[in-house]
């Protein structure tokens, strides 16, 4: 259904018009008016130029200005009321479209940031990304002109040709029938054309989305580029895609520059047809057919070929703006294509609130107590149960697959009690990184159960669930602002002093203090200017800071030396103590503390133990763990 | 025809009359369109050429380059600028020769017709300029500044696509939106705020006009009136009220072209910019084509990453490495193993000292030559939307399908890679994100060995792979490239231990240089390191 509402043309128009009335409820109108004020009052002062004319064309000969002097002072006078009047309404509206045109950019753009956040994470994982950061930009853009220049013409031009349209009726009708066929021709044309010119415009705006993506990716991996001397390779996929940009820009400026010459001359035509027209009515002495019932003559057909040609005009006028018209709804066609993505998916009715421990009974309450608990309402009986938040992770027989028939996780149960350390090792690629998806649903399970304190996953609110656990994820995303920023990322309201206390807690001080501006130091894209390990180090802190009953590690400590791991480890399991950790990492002296140590080979359980056990057992991971010396 | 219909009404005449006009209408028909579709190739075409021009300036850059603009800034560059530029420049081709033609035709007109009250213009037309010379004064640094938190804005989506598994991690949602809205706000306080000044253009010229035709008509008529035609007669009076008139359309078209120029020049400044912009390592005058061999050495190298840093992130560096030596680097969380490495395929040049392969400095050589026999793998990596082999190719675009699968076969990536319903043609996403972190170092891997390279350096490529699979690697690796020097960069102990010898890197120095036993005796990092990895758990509990 969606799609249908936004393959529509009009209906893309029309939505566009409605959200900008939605932006601007006041606004728009009050321009509408002023444009519309503007538009009479311009036209008003050529007939006072004309009497003062008129004026002096008859007395010049007699040389008495005092005889006309009050007449003509008294034209001038009100000339220039009316040349204030227009410019007043023309800078009111100027300076009110400056608001409506920017504002209406912004809006949308908020508009598309909100929905994008609530996307599932495979939306990412499946686009590319600069052709999603071109909704922002190239999309954008094509509102800019249309709505800045091309609406208030629009506006004026449509206001002329009805009014002049109606006055036709008025008129003649016979001729307006002429108008009428010219008018039909045109919208045919339009449609023809115009048809072509938003078909390219629309490919125009995928493909700008494309070469974007292509940049972005490129930009990306700019450095991977010159270790392989891949620039002329890069070049060349570059031209071909710039190339059918170029094309497919071109063939819809084509077709909307044609189509502007089109409708001016069918307009030109229009003109002879409508003279001639009136000739003949004129010579036959057609009876009249009209509104006024005025009698044909000349008296009808002169002002009529004069409306004509106004009506001409305006068309004109509005054959420049198409171009940026067809533009902005092949733009906003792909604006409302992100506004309108399915968000992801969330039925959750648990929440995460505070309580307070009275006589053995958990009592909600609006201040932070340190102590949370799992609101569980029952739609049953309309009961409400309190579960203190515990971090009792369990999975039940889960199966899942990322992609129809490639399963990854077969069978997989486990549980982890509060103040234990689950660690899950085996070959990349078995699926622990995916387990940590599933635990806070950015993937939903395909059979199986997960529980959290007793509860299935699938009732909690992705919000709560995902504030109950903590995760160091194995690719470190760092955004732009200072180190101090960063770790604070963790817990928003965390003081400069928690988070410096978080950072020496995971042994990532002593570096950042050697940093140019220490904690200030600014981090730039995604933190080009540390190493991968501090990165990772950061990042370890920002997970510390939050504080989390359940935390997940994911190759948290995979570039970081086993000096410093160790006291990330330390720190780790003070702050952690009584609470569940997973830990994933293949550096197996990061795993041998734990436990409980659960192999994991194509998607299955195969061991599980904690470490002298499990090398008791002299299996896989007796294996992995001295697989190096085996070899030899 | 107008004049026929009012003299008399020949319907002869009008139908002549009316096929000279439908005539030219059609070659004006012709003519429009041919015009509208040369604009519409021209214009696009300079935005092809911008884009192009950018992007192959931007594949020049050196990683020092690159480490100075953001890619949301280029991209923005490569996508709002030109299409501003683009904007422009059709909209001149439209109007700035017919516009400014029609201006002075009218100016030329009013003076040589309109006589004495054309001297009207001289007193109008500087107060025109010096409105537009302040509208542009004040814009024009609005313009600089609001394009730098464009620049913001996108970068903070760019950030938010790549960490949107930290965001929704950390349920941050509602404050990026926050943080992002305030960013909105700000480009739009800053552009409303530009563009309410430019809408004043508009106004400004009319007014100018409005003066002109008050003056006219109330001076003029009384100076008709009074010298009785003599001083100043009728026909100077309409004429000058006319080209007045036409002045002020050719005002208002030209308007338009300001506003959009005002625009397009700040764009066009960034564009510049970034075609400017030089690499800052270039190739030499004689460059040497051909590797020798494999051995690589390092005498008094210093280096630092920005001119201004007061810390040296390499220290006087010495090293030889033989050609064929396998050697491993390890050391502490920022000890400048990285940094070292990178100056052997010269992505940086050295601040002091001199860093040779085969025996010549590396800034002698033909840059694609030298870096086509050293590979690197990058710890950051990146796989690029396209299929395995696609990606595989860029090691080498000629590779056969053996070659492909000998190399990943090597790099032990052959396994998984046919466990995949579509093996070899499996769809990579953006950055690999359908793949687990081992699995796409493999491929990194497997990527570089297609180069068939003199030197290979792995730095850490190895971190997300299990130790099983790292020994399997390293083994192939010293079985089928015997002749190929090869550094690798990790953190256990266990992917380094058989190598020929070992570097320890401390703070930016060479903390000490051995075999494995040597070091292990001797080297007091090396061994906590090892202990603390290996034997340490065991021993105690043996
Ligand atoms: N987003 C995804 N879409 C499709 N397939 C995926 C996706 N993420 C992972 N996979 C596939 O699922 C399998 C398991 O991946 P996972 O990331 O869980 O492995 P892992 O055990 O964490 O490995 P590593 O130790 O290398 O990180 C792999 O075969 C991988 O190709
Ligand atoms: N592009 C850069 N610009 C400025 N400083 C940098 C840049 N890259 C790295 N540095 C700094 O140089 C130092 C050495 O970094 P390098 O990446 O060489 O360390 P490393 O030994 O590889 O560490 P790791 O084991 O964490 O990968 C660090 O302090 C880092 O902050
Ligand atoms: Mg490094």
């Amino acid at each position: 259904m969606k799609t249908n509402q936004v393959k529509n043309k009009k209906g893309i128009i029309l939505r566009l018009f409605k959200d900008i009335l939605e932006f601007y409820p006041v606004m728009l109108p009050v321009v509408i008016v002023c444009i519309l004020f503007n538009a009479v009052i311009s036209s008003i002062p050529a007939v006072f130029m004309q009497n003062i004319i008129a004026i002096v064309e008859k007395s010049w000969q007699s040389g008495d200005w005092n005889a006309v002097k009050e007449n003509i002072l008294y034209l001038v006078f009100i000339l220039g009321i009316f040349y204030i009047l227009s410019l007043v309404s023309g800078i009111i509206y100027n300076q009110m479209m400056a608001f409506i045109t920017q504002g209406t950019l912004k809006k949308f753009r908020v508009k598309m940031f909100n929905n994008m956040q609530t996307l599932p994470i495979k939306y990412v994982d499946t686009n590319n990304h600069g052709d999603i950061m071109s909704y922002y930009t190239n999309d954008i853009d094509t509102l800019r002109q249309m709505i800045s220049q091309s609406f208030p013409q629009l506006l004026v031009s449509s206001v002329v040709v009805i009014t002049v349209f109606g006055i036709m009726i008025y008129f003649c009708i016979w001729l307006t029938l002429v108008v009428i066929l010219g008018v039909i021709a045109m919208l045919f044309v339009t449609k023809r054309v115009g048809g072509g010119s938003a078909k390219y415009f629309i490919r125009q705006q995928k493909a700008l989305g494309h070469m974007e993506g292509f940049a972005e990716e490129m930009m990306n991996g700019q450095k991977v580029i010159k270790v392989f001397c891949h620039e002329e390779e890069s070049k060349k996929d570059f031209d071909k895609i710039n190339e059918s940009l170029f094309n497919d820009s071109r063939e819809a400026n084509r077709y909307a520059n044609i189509l502007g010459p089109i409708l001016n001359n069918i307009g030109n035509v229009l003109y002879v047809f409508v003279a001639i027209t009136g000739g003949i009515l004129l010579i036959t002495n057609a009876p009249n057919f009209s509104l006024s019932g005025l009698a044909m003559g000349i008296s009808i057909v002169v002002p009529f070929l004069n409306m004509t040609k106004q009506f001409v005009g305006n068309i004109n006028q509005v054959s420049h703006q198409i171009n940026a018209v067809v533009m902005g709804i092949a733009g906003a066609q792909r604006i409302y294509d992100l506004i309108d993505e399915e968000p992801e998916q969330d039925n959750g009715y648990v929440t995460l609130v505070n309580v307070r421990e009275e006589n053995g009974q958990l009592i909600e309450c609006k201040e932070r107590t340190g102590i949370w608990a799992w609101k569980h309402p029952h739609s049953s009986d309309g009961s409400v149960t309190y579960t203190k938040l515990a971090g009792d992770v369990r999975l039940f027989n889960v199966d899942f697959e990322y992609e129809p028939g490639k399963t990854v996780l077969h069978d997989v149960s486990l549980y982890a009690k509060p103040g234990q350390k689950v660690a899950f090792v085996g070959a990349t690629g078995a699926g622990k990184t995916t387990i940590t998806n599933l635990l806070n649903r950015f993937y939903d399970i395909a059979d199986g159960k997960i529980r959290y304190d007793g509860i299935n996953i699938n009732k909690i609110k992705k919000a709560d669930l995902r504030r109950a656990i903590g995760m160091v994820l194995q690719d470190t995303n760092l955004f732009t602002g200072t180190v101090m920023d960063n770790i604070r990322y963790g817990k928003l309201d965390a003081t400069d002093d928690e988070c410096i206390a978080a950072a020496k807690l995971v042994g990532a001080d002593d570096f950042i203090s050697r940093l140019p501006d220490g904690y200030y130091t600014m981090i730039t894209e995604n933190g080009a200017n540390l190493s991968q390990g501090q990165r990772q180090l950061i990042s370890i802190a920002r997970a510390a800071v939050a504080d989390p009953p359940v935390m997940i590690l994911d190759e948290a400590t995979s570039s970081i030396d086993t000096r410093t791991e160790a006291i990330v480890q330390r720190g780790m399991d003070a702050l952690m103590e009584d609470r569940t950790v997973f830990v994933i990492a293949h550096r197996l002296s990061t795993v041998k503390n734990s436990d409980v140590i659960i192999v994991l080979d194509h998607g299955r359980i195969i061991e599980r133990g904690n470490h002298e056990e499990l090398l008791a057992k002299k299996g896989q991971y007796y294996q992995l763990y001295t697989g190096a010396f085996e070899l030899e | 025809m107008v004049n026929e219909i009012k003299g008399g009404c020949d319907l002869n005449t009008i139908i002549k009359y009316g096929i000279i006009l439908i005539i030219l209408a059609f070659l004006s028909l012709t003519f429009g369109g041919v015009a509208g579709s040369t604009s519409a190739t021209a214009a696009c075409g300079f935005a092809k050429n911008l884009r192009k021009d950018m992007f192959y300036s931007i594949q020049n850059y050196s990683f020092e380059n690159i480490d100075k603009f953001l890619t949301s800034s280029l991209i923005t560059r490569m996508t709002t600028d030109v299409t501003n530029v683009q904007n422009a420049y059709m909209m001149l081709i439209r109007v700035a020769v017919r516009a400014p033609l029609m201006l002075v035709f009218a100016f030329v007109m009013a003076f040589v017709m309109g006589g004495r009250m054309a001297w009207i213009f001289l007193v109008v037309v500087p107060i025109l300029a010096i409105g537009l010379g302040i509208i542009i004064y004040k814009t024009f640094p609005l313009f600089k500044k609001v394009f730098t938190k464009y620049d913001a804005l996108n970068k903070s989506i760019q950030e938010n696509i790549k960490g949107m598994r930290v965001v929704k991690s950390f349920v941050r949602e509602d404050y990026e939106k926050k943080k992002f809205e305030a960013a909105a706000q700000d480009v739009y306080a800053d552009f409303t705020r530009a563009e309410r000044i430019l809408a004043l253009t508009g106004p400004l010229m009319q007014f100018c006009m409005y003066v002109v035709m008050i003056f006219v008509l109330s001076f003029g008529s009384y100076t008709i009136i009074t010298s009785r035609g003599l001083d100043f007669d009728i026909g100077q009076f309409s004429a000058i009220l006319t080209y007045n008139f036409m002045i002020l359309v050719s005002l208002m078209m030209l308007s338009m072209v300001f506003v959009m120029i005002t625009l397009a020049a700040e764009s066009a400044k960034r564009i510049v910019e970034v075609i400017n912009e030089k690499s800052t390592l270039t190739n030499p005058e004689n460059p040497v084509y051909t590797v020798k061999d494999g051995s690589i050495s390092f005498e008094n190298v210093s280096f630092k990453y920005s001119k201004k840093a007061e810390r040296m992130v390499l220290a006087n560096i010495n090293l030889q490495i033989r050609s064929g030596e396998t050697i491993g680097i390890i050391g502490g969380t920022g000890s400048s193993k990285s940094s070292l490495i990178q100056l052997i395929p010269r992505l940086y040049d050295a601040t002091e000292g001199t860093v040779k392969v085969g025996g010549v400095d590396v800034r002698n050589y033909d840059l694609e030559a030298l870096r086509n026999q050293v590979a690197v793998v990058l710890q950051k990596n990146v796989l690029f939307s396209g299929t395995i082999k696609e990606n595989l190719r860029w090691g080498n675009k000629d590779a056969s399908d053996e070659e492909l699968v000998e190399a990943c076969r090597l790099a032990c990536a052959d396994e998984f890679i046919n466990q995949f319903p579509n093996g070899y043609d499996t769809y990579v996403e953006q950055g690999g994100a359908n793949l687990s972190g081992g699995q796409k170092q493999r491929l990194c891997i497997a990527r570089a060995l297609l180069k068939k390279p003199k030197i290979l350096i792995l730095d850490d490529s190895t971190s997300a792979v299990d130790t099983r699979t790292d020994a399997k690697i390293r083994k192939a690796l010293r079985e089928y490239m015997p002749e190929t020097t090869k550094i690798i960069i990790a953190q256990r102990t266990a992917s380094v231990e058989d190598a020929d010898r070992i570097i320890v890197m401390d703070r930016g120095s060479i903390n000490g240089i051995g075999i494995h036993k040597q070091l292990l005796a001797e080297n007091a990092i090396y061994r906590e390191i090892y202990y603390s990895q290996n034997k340490a758990g065991d021993q105690s509990e043996n």
